[in-house]
């Protein structure tokens, strides 16, 4: 079984709701609809304080190259424009609109859900409509889908990954997709690798989804160019360079863009995104979101508008039950801590994991006893323990000799500490600071 | 907002491994090479044993109590173990007050005046034992000669042991090999049981708590140069398995040049650190004036290990060749 050479770990997987089947999360009263739920610029509203917008239409446009449209995910009266607290918990601007409980979806939209196969678009036109819908990477970084399908000059993808490990403990929503839009992602498979000009795509998953693994290895015999390919449960494989490594065995160079190495990697939620987008010219305003955690009435995998609050999506779930002590907007090695449940769902949600104070608590910690787990872990090869000493001393120069910047941020080293030593804490302030005095050198 | 939420960074789950978990599974390693030393050397080995464990607890939770003034770190176990290992590094006959001086270096020269565990630069229980070699080598170089299930302190009327005669090249009084194998044979304590020393090295490998890099970079270092040194001149030289299993070898290699804080943290540099320690070892075997080596091998290249932890660098993930 194939996967990432270095480092990485086994958590306990936890897929408390894999297997539930999609199920619709009503409308909700109100929604926010976040301006930057993608990497680069925040979209620029397109709509005034006021105003009726139906489901569908487009609420705020990319602003320059890298950023995305965004879309309303209802249909209803724009109540305001104004700042809510994004996953992050920073304040960012959104658009919030009072809900219709009954949706009027822009004519263009094909709302049945009939396969289309065929498409005859040309690659440029398939991008153009990509980039319209305001599809980004679903998996968590949100990184706009068209600049990823339109690579700089002089460089040759060659294959397409579809990212479907979902290496996340706890985390189902691309698992429950496979298995309910098997052919849809087949299809928007195809019409991706028709807008890279690519003749091979693999769809990557982790072997803790056998039954995910047959089904789309059954749907893609017709499609000769398209293969499955099962990889061995292990974390980080959803990272694009470990992902890249598992499946073509080829590193991607410190500094240098993953297309290097031939390679396009797409999140399987963004290729579902690409198929609706193209065939049925559907924009993202709705996503698969999990909801789990062990204490979870109704643990599984709802299919909500982007805007809906978490709180809405507890509530669905069963309600908060009492022992919650953190929401994890993500998986529990990635996700992020929500300061309140009033966050909306973007584009990049994934899950709402919901932890019991024991398992919330952090333990104390020790001193560093150079034991070397964290070494031994870390994918990207660097030296966690020196990092962390080097981040609390300030040295940030010798943090970049170091490499702080191909961290990936995946927490395996925090995860493998016997001292329980915050190693990504202290990793992530220096990755920040470094990133900063590196910017400043070039912008002089 | 009734729900008071934690909000903390990524990661929010740890995979539970702790540092008395790994001193704990050393411990567990050590059993066999003990119950072996109370069967061959009886009382001795529990008397001393057991004042080195106490005294060095002892000593810890006073230090840090009063003189550093912080909270006890005996739960996390490395206080116990460094008493056990300074005791497998002891004569079984050594008069106690010697063993709660040796206890008293450990624990309160060697790792507390550094700031406790993970910031000591030497492995605590070399530096008590090395200490005592020096201060008193009258007491520390008399081992008695193993007796199965005795009640009594053993004399220190001794004969010679295997490294002494190894000296001096009269290799027909060297032991039986399959007696230095158990650890029928005179000695430290804890060091003459190769075969028990070795299972819990295994033990040791199957709970990931050590890798097989350093002791087998050592083993394999002093099998080679005696090997060598052998072939050139048999007269002279022993051969390299009684190398291998005489003295404190196996239980350096296993056991204390293993510790984590005094070691490197990447493979290859643990790698360079283990070849060290046995040419080091050797050397002193075989042409210095000590008997043994180990300890002082393993000092020494505790010192250097900063240096290899700055030098050897882990392969870094899509590293870029530079021309």
């Amino acid at each position: 079984m194939r996967t990432f050479s270095m480092g990485g770990i086994h958590p306990p997987e936890n897929k408390i709701s894999a297997g539930k089947a999609i199920e619709q999360v009503p409308l909700p009263a109100q929604v926010a609809i976040l301006l930057n739920q993608h990497s680069g610029a925040p979209a620029v509203p397109v709509v005034q304080r006021g105003d009726r917008v139906k489901t569908g239409q487009l609420i705020a446009e990319a602003a320059g190259y890298i950023s995305a449209n965004i879309h309303s995910s209802v249909t209803g009266k724009v109540l305001k424009l104004d700042e809510v607290y994004d996953a992050s918990g920073y304040r960012c601007q959104a658009v919030i609109i009072e809900v219709e409980p009954a949706d009027e979806w822009t004519e263009e939209v094909v709302l049945n859900s009939t396969l289309k196969r065929d498409c005859t678009l040309s690659p440029e036109e398939i991008i153009q409509k990509i980039k319209e819908a305001g599809v980004v990477g679903m998996g968590g970084a949100s990184f706009p889908s068209h600049v990823k399908l339109s690579p700089p000059p002089g460089t040759k993808p060659e294959v397409l990954i579809v990212n479907a490990a979902e290496c996340e403990p706890y985390l189902t929503s691309d698992h429950q997709l496979m298995l309910e839009k098997g052919m849809e992602i087949i299809v928007g498979t195809k019409i991706t690798m028709m807008a890279l000009k690519v003749n091979r795509a693999v769809i990557a998953i982790e072997n803790n989804k056998p039954d995910a693994i047959t089904l789309l290895e059954r749907l893609a015999i017709p499609y000769s160019q398209i293969d499955v390919m099962p990889l061995a449960v292990h974390y980080p494989q959803g990272g694009e360079k470990q992902l890249i490594e598992a499946v073509l065995g080829r590193h991607v160079p410190s500094g240098a863009l993953p297309v290097v190495t031939g390679a396009i990697v797409l999140n399987v939620g963004s290729i579902f995104a690409n198929y609706e987008a193209v065939q049925k010219n559907k924009p993202v305003i709705d996503r698969v979101v999990c909801v789990t955690g062990k204490s979870v009435k109704k643990p599984g995998n709802y299919l909500c508008r982007i805007g809906t609050s978490v709180q809405d999506l507890i509530d669905f779930a069963g309600g908060m039950p009492d022992s919650t002590a953190k929401v994890i907007s993500g998986g529990p090695m990635m996700g992020k801590a929500l300061i309140n449940t009033q966050v909306p769902v973007t584009k990049g949600t994934s899950g709402v994991l919901l932890m019991d104070g024991n398992e919330a608590h952090r333990n104390e910690v020790y001193n560093c006893i150079r034991c070397g787990d964290c070494i031994e872990a870390c994918p990207m090869g660097l030296e966690p323990y020196l990092l962390m000493s080097l981040s609390e001393l300030s040295e940030w120069e010798a943090m970049e000799k170091e490499c702080i910047m191909n961290c990936i941020e995946c927490g395996c080293c925090s995860y493998v500490c016997p001292s329980n030593r915050p190693l990504l804490d202290h990793l992530r302030v220096g990755k920040f600071k470094v990133g900063a005095i590196i910017r400043g050198r070039k912008n002089q | 907002m009734e729900n008071k939420l934690y909000v903390s960074m990524s990661p929010h789950i740890h995979g539970g491994d702790s540092i008395s978990r790994k001193m704990w599974d050393v411990i567990i390693a050590l059993i066999p090479a003990l119950l072996v030393s109370l069967y061959f050397f009886g009382l001795g080995s529990l008397l001393v044993t057991s004042v080195s464990i106490a005294s060095c607890v002892l000593f810890e939770y006073l230090i840090a109590r009063f003189l550093l003034k912080q909270e006890s770190t005996l739960r996390d176990g490395s206080a116990i173990l460094t008493g056990l290992l300074l005791a497998f590094n002891l004569p079984s006959n050594l008069p106690l007050w010697i063993v709660v001086i040796g206890a008293l270096v450990a624990i309160g020269m060697a790792k507390m005046s550094f700031g406790g565990l993970g910031n000591n630069i030497f492995n605590p229980a070399l530096v008590g034992r090395v200490f005592l070699l020096i201060s008193f080598p009258q007491q520390m170089t008399s081992w008695p000669l193993p007796k199965p299930f005795n009640l009594h302190y053993l004399d220190a009327a001794t004969g010679a042991t295997p490294l002494s005669v190894m000296k001096s090249s009269r290799f027909d009084r060297l032991p039986d090999m399959l007696d230095m194998f158990i650890g029928n044979t005179g000695g430290s304590l804890g060091e003459v049981a190769a075969a028990a020393l070795i299972l819990g090295g295994l033990f040791l490998l199957i709970r990931k708590v050590i890798t097989w890099h350093i002791p087998v970079s050592i083993l394999l270092t002093v099998y080679i140069f005696t090997g060598i040194l052998r072939v050139a001149n048999p007269e002279v030289y022993a051969d390299p398995l009684s190398h291998l299993l005489t003295g404190g070898l196996m239980l350096g290699a296993i056991f204390m040049a293993t510790d984590y804080v005094t070691s490197p943290m990447v493979k290859k540099g643990q790698v360079i650190y283990g070849i060290g320690i046995g040419i080091i070892t050797v050397c002193i075997r075989v042409f210095g004036s000590y008997p043994e080596g180990v300890s002082f091998a393993i000092l020494m290249m505790n010192g250097v290990t900063p240096l290899i932890n700055a030098y050897c660098k882990p392969k870094r993930f899509g590293e870029v060749k530079k021309k």
